[in-house]
């Protein structure tokens, strides 16, 4: 197949339409993301004003995600799950759903290993981060960035 | 109606770590889905998830929209006794459903 390289003057007329048409979708789907102040502000409800500290906490979920309506989820803590080493809580927030939150996993001593699966729902490409609340009430996370190509919660209902 | 699958091993050794997985049915509609005539979908979730071992709590979950339908939850506990495992959804619009499974230790 023969192709012309591109003048500036179609590139530009062509960057122009790209702008316009991008700028619609970015007006009307604002409203439905959580911002970062909102994942930032979740957070905070959770841990208070504690420091949340990197590390101890694996989060497995696919890097790539076909279809954002079910994304298997599952996150690992380390401990050794004594009577008095243990994982109090696992939360999990996202960053750009309608909501920040996805879900408050509380566990404890008896649980013997400090890991939870689920399956969630996830709208747009953006990053999970989980959060994990031990024994001696100090806070661990991660986060990771997943890449969605149909996104969840905002079709339309047929 | 509701319905539930579980799955716990029916027997164990005391101290063994077990796995417990649950699937519920349900349509974890978000609230911020419309028709195509332009209407909001009022939110139906499950909000709540309970599991009680011989009548003591092991594992407690809040879910948010953002769980996927029909909710899969795995967790692990450890096997002390034979007993009852029993299992609580609650939801939006009064949705209330309770299952069970029995574990034999040895």
């Amino acid at each position: 197949m023969k192709r012309t390289p591109p003048t500036r003057r179609s590139f530009l007329s062509l960057a122009g339409s790209a702008a316009v048409a991008g700028a619609v979708p970015v007006v009307t789907l604002r409203p439905l993301e959580a911002t970062p102040a909102m994942l930032t502000s979740a957070i905070r409800n959770v841990v208070g004003e504690a420091p949340v500290r990197t590390g101890k906490v694996k989060l497995d979920i696919p890097p790539l995600v076909e279809n954002g309506n079910t994304v298997p989820m599952t996150v690992r803590v380390e401990s050794p799950m004594t009577s008095t080493e243990y994982v109090k809580s696992i939360h999990v927030f996202n960053e750009k759903n309608p909501q920040p939150n996805i879900g408050n996993f509380y566990i404890g001593p008896s649980a013997g290993r400090a890991q939870i699966s689920t399956r969630i729902r996830l709208a747009d490409t953006q990053k999970v981060v989980a959060i994990a609340r031990l024994s001696d009430d100090s806070f661990w996370s991660t986060s990771v960035d997943i890449v969605v190509t149909l996104a969840a919660c905002t079709e339309e209902v047929n | 109606m509701a319905s539930a699958l579980i799955n716990v091993p029916r027997k164990a050794k005391r101290g063994d770590i077990i796995e417990i997985k649950t699937l519920m049915s349900h349509i974890m509609e978000t609230g911020y889905r419309h028709t195509a005539a332009g209407d909001l979908v009022p939110r139906d979730i499950i909000t709540s998830f309970i599991c009680r071992y011989n009548g003591s709590e092991i594992f407690r979950a809040d879910f948010f929209p953002a769980i996927a339908a029909n909710p899969f939850m795995s967790f692990f506990t450890v096997a002390k006794e034979s007993g009852k495992l029993e299992f609580e959804w609650i939801g939006d619009n009064g949705f209330s459903s309770t299952a069970s499974a029995s574990i034999t230790v040895e």
